[in-house]
């Protein structure tokens, strides 16, 4: 069960701010698009499967369509040349969207320090939460979930029309 | 008669007299040179002889040797004789400064794709060559990765992030010294805290 958001309750009522209320629906009904590459997308499927259950987060409807999807989880080594692929599809999703790092590679690149690997998605993309790990346990990529939540439950609705936003964006030549 | 290496040997030097030359079998593989600018004469031939038939080519690489003044990029070929199962290996070497080598794409299908790798990584120009373009790397890549003329580590590289190999930069991994000792995560505040 959700915890309830602070608000003033009485007989048959209940008032909150409309933030709390959209941010308590996202953050427990995020669809992941799961971008996996390599071995961090087999913990992945760990992730996902009966024993880690990512479900119990909400996050059991993995969608392999951009456009109807929240959050893109990347995981694995993306090359150079992979790179405008991981941007396309990012383009491709609806605001708001998120976007988490699985393990070393993404994060950074990881062991592959050579001519042929992107030294991090974060050059292509913004991302919202980095998850450690060569590859993360299931665990780790259950609690980067869990910070993605806290992050969309606690987002801003006017975030995305703020000025720093678009800066972002535009650092990283969207729009 | 099967066939062996060293009837192979003994009809290209029958057809080629010193033009084949280094003869060598490392692992039972029967290997040699030729001038580049025979490549295609010693491929058709040992593809049409009536007894060689090495009509599959298995592999098309390059190696660069930076210690051979004039002869730095060595073209291999590796073709297999599918009825007898007997592999060759064939070598041309080139100058890096005028890395041209004629296609083998008509000849075999399978090399167009290899040459493109080759071109790739050491830039072999293979001259005729159909459609002669970066295979695996970026469009955008100026230099053949594969070509033994770079440092281990380059310090010129832009696309390296320090911060996350621990040495340098703005993140730091918790370590930084205040005035009051180091910085404990409580400190550093958790996510979803302060948003951009």
């Amino acid at each position: 069960m959700a915890e309830m958001p602070e608000g003033h309750q009485g007989e048959g009522f209940f008032a909150t701010t409309l933030n709390s209320v959209i941010g308590l629906a996202r953050k427990n009904s995020i669809w992941p698009l799961p971008f996996a590459t390599s071995c961090c997308g087999i913990e992945f499927m760990a992730t996902m499967g009966a024993h880690y259950d990512l479900a119990r987060f909400g996050s059991e409807r993995v969608g392999f369509s951009p456009r109807q999807c929240d959050l893109l989880m990347v995981m694995g080594t993306i090359s150079k040349k992979m790179g405008p692929v991981v941007k396309q599809v990012y383009l491709q999703m609806a605001e708001p969207r998120w976007v988490m790092a699985v393990g070393a590679c993404a994060s950074s690149g990881g062991v592959f320090d050579t001519y042929s690997v992107l030294q991090g998605i974060d050059q292509v993309v913004p991302v919202d939460v980095y998850v450690p790990g060569c590859p993360p346990r299931p665990e780790a990529i259950l609690d980067g979930v869990i910070r993605i939540q806290q992050l969309v439950g606690k987002e801003s609705l006017r975030r995305r029309n703020s000025e720093g936003y678009k800066a972002l964006l535009e650092s990283y030549g969207i729009q | 008669m099967a066939l062996t290496n060293e009837h192979i040997k003994q009809r290209l030097i029958e057809k080629f007299d010193t033009q084949v030359s280094s003869f060598e079998e490392p692992y039972g593989m029967l290997t040699f040179e030729a001038p580049k600018d025979m490549n295609l004469k010693v491929l058709n031939f040992l593809y049409d002889d009536a007894e060689l038939k090495f009509r599959f080519m298995t592999d098309l690489t390059a190696v660069h040797y930076p210690d051979q003044p004039g002869r730095e990029l060595a073209v291999v070929y590796h073709l297999h004789n599918l009825e007898d199962n007997i592999r060759i290996r064939f070598k041309v070497f080139t100058d890096s400064n005028k890395p041209d080598v004629y296609t083998a794409t008509a000849l075999f299908s399978a090399a167009n794709w290899m040459e493109r790798e080759t071109y790739d990584f050491y830039g072999v120009n293979f001259v005729g060559h159909p459609n002669l373009k970066r295979i695996l790397n970026v469009d955008e890549m100026d230099y053949f990765p594969l070509r033994k003329q770079y440092p281990l580590e380059d310090q010129s590289r832009v696309d390296k992030d320090d911060e996350m190999f621990g040495r340098g930069g703005a993140i730091g991994f918790g370590t930084e010294k205040t005035d009051h000792g180091t910085i404990t995560e409580l400190e550093k505040g958790d996510v979803g805290e302060e948003i951009v």
